[in-house]
């Protein structure tokens, strides 16, 4: 079929090959089917809208709390002392981050759950094309959703604790950066957890491995001597993710583009793993 | 054109799909058959490349499936029942996988109407009965109008109705010219509808044949003859179309292409005496029992210690 193609028109060629249309399967086309995969299952709206949710009225809450305790006259938290108006805002971006990386993960390892793989890779048995499209097509849905929530919650969470000591504006040096970070940060997260659903080709062992990751190896590492944790602390997805919404940084923290790179390698270390299993075992 | 060559997939220790030689040609529908567990669905599997070979190959129209530019448009699967995300309409499924080759949305609405699924369309598809599922399955391989057609177990689930569909559905792809590779274990469903079989038990091939030759090799069809004059009878019988097959020495001889009662007459006529004449009905399903009884995976443990059918 393929050589007949090259010579189009002629009579013979006609006759020979009268199966009409010729298809093609193209990085593009792949990307477009991933798009069209995300957005027509419920599970994709009702997560991102969690997400958002999250992001926008646990940064409300935040706020709220920090000015009723500020008015109430008692002594500050001791959470609340260091805190900014960039900070309250993201105080959601922990629990978003779960949001969003749970639908990462479902939206590959929900592939071999549900049998779906199967009608994927037969359509695309190149395979790494599928993994491309969802990762990007993920993480950037991921991050337009996250970017905006980080907005919405910081111009809520400013409008609430205006007037206050911490009052910051978008205009502040800074600001613009850290939301744009959260945004960014929680994009990634989505395609850690797109490539460990992958990797892992379970839904349960995927969600797992992205909270023990995100939230409970953080708490081991305070296990180890301290003059290891300075060593590793940094570098874990969570805390060079945090560094780069973080408005003020020390020397125990990275620098907003240094926790990017770090997140981004581990970006991309959870997608070569994916990419391996996915080209080296049967689906 | 699917060509399989010494195609072999092991499971560390258990062999699913031991060497397996065969060609399924274009213009006929051919019968893949063979017990539970006899590595249909693998084979079928290495077919699309879902499963890499542990060693050998297997082309389709002359390459590997997944070196084609348009893999659906080479080869239409159904695979085990569901391949399908439950929360994903009919046709938004459909459309995902139309999306990956640059097919028309009109091709989706016509492999639905196809299909018989335009009124469920917008169903989520976890909501499809098995007989839905499958409709939707095979509406998905022919999506791409593919040359080679491969159902795994089509008419699982389905009502009589669909059944009749399927068959009728296979028959017409393969006037059109397409290659069609039917997999069953059920001999009695593939016997309607192939006119080639290739017939397998525990990973091997056992037979690679035509439905007519496997019941002629199973002595379907002929009839056993005892007479004094053994010779006489054979020389009498013999003709275009028959075949006598007797040792030497012995009074038994096997007819085929002639009934009993035209032997009786036969014989009668040149006055031959007989001392028996029976006609030996072999059914495909015996045919098909007596070649993968050995490869049987899954025994149940039987009530009678003859199962020939010499009782029926």
């Amino acid at each position: 079929m393929s050589t007949l193609t090259a010579t189009p028109d002629t009579p013979e060629s006609a006759q020979a090959a009268p199966a009409g249309p010729v298809y093609r399967v193209t990085g593009r086309r792949v990307l477009f089917s991933e798009w069209a995969k995300l957005w027509s299952v419920r599970s994709t709206w009702i997560t991102l809208g969690l997400g958002l949710l999250f992001l926008v009225a646990f940064g409300v809450i935040a706020a709220s709390h920090y000015r009723s305790g500020l008015h109430s006259g008692r002594p500050m938290d001791r959470d609340f002392a260091s805190a900014t108006a960039v900070s309250l805002s993201l105080f959601g971006t922990n629990f978003a981050q779960l949001a969003l990386g749970v639908l990462g993960v479902l939206i590959t390892a929900g592939e071999y759950s549900t049998g779906m793989i199967r009608s994927t890779l037969v359509a695309v048995p190149r395979r790494l094309p599928v993994l491309w499209s969802k990762a990007a097509v993920y993480g950037l849905v991921a991050l337009v959703v996250a970017t905006f929530g980080a907005f919405v919650a910081f111009l809520a969470a400013s409008r609430i604790v205006s007037g206050t000591p911490i009052a910051m504006g978008l205009g502040h040096a800074g600001v613009a950066r850290s939301l744009l970070g959260a945004g960014l940060y929680l994009g990634l997260v989505g395609v850690i957890g797109t490539a460990l659903g992958a990797l892992l080709r379970s839904v349960a062992g995927g969600i797992s491995v992205l909270v023990a990751a995100l939230m409970l190896v953080p708490g081991l590492i305070s296990l180890l001597p301290s003059s290891w944790q300075g060593d590793i602390d940094p570098y874990l997805p969570s805390h060079a993710g945090a560094s780069m919404f973080a408005v003020a940084h020390d020397s125990t923290t990275l620098s907003p583009a240094a926790g990017l790179l770090v997140l981004l390698g581990w970006t991309a270390l959870a997608l070569a793993g994916a990419a391996y299993r996915l080209l080296r075992s049967d689906a | 054109m699917i060509d399989a060559q010494q195609l072999t997939k092991r499971y560390g220790q258990k062999t699913a799909v031991d060497d397996l030689d065969f060609t399924v040609k274009p213009g006929t529908v051919t019968g893949f058959l063979g017990p539970n567990g006899a590595g249909k669905s693998t084979t079928m599997r290495m077919i699309v490349g879902l499963d890499a070979p542990t060693s050998g190959s297997v082309t389709v129209n002359g390459r590997r499936y997944a070196r084609h530019q348009a893999p659906l448009q080479e080869v239409g699967a159904l695979l085990e029942a569901k391949s399908i995300h439950p929360g994903r309409s009919a046709g938004n499924h459909l459309r995902a996988l139309a999306l990956t080759h640059g097919i028309p949305r009109r091709r989706v609405d016509e492999v639905i109407e196809l299909a018989g699924l335009g009124s469920v369309a917008k169903k989520r598809a976890g909501a499809f009965s098995l007989g839905m599922g499958q409709r939707l399955g095979i509406a998905a391989a022919l999506l791409g109008d593919p040359q080679t057609v491969m159902l795994d177990e089509p008419v699982n689930g389905l009502d009589p109705e669909g059944v009749l569909w399927i068959r009728n559905l296979l028959t017409s792809l393969a006037a059109e010219g397409r290659t069609v590779f039917v997999s069953s274990h059920l001999m009695s469903e593939v016997a309607l509808v192939a006119d080639h079989l290739i017939i397998v038990g525990r990973g091997r091939l056992l037979a690679d044949t035509t439905v007519r030759d496997l019941v002629r090799e199973a002595g379907g069809d002929t009839v056993k003859v005892a007479t004094q004059h053994p010779t006489r009878l054979r020389d009498v019988l013999s003709g275009p179309g028959v075949e006598v097959i007797g040792r030497v020495g012995s009074e038994e001889l096997q007819v085929t292409g002639m009934t009993a009662r035209e032997i009786g007459l036969k014989a009668a006529e040149h006055g031959i005496p007989l001392f028996e004449l029976t006609a030996k009905a072999v059914s495909l399903e015996e045919a098909f029992m007596d070649l993968t009884r050995d490869a049987v995976e899954y025994h149940g443990s039987m009530t009678g210690a003859d199962t020939s059918g010499s009782t029926a």
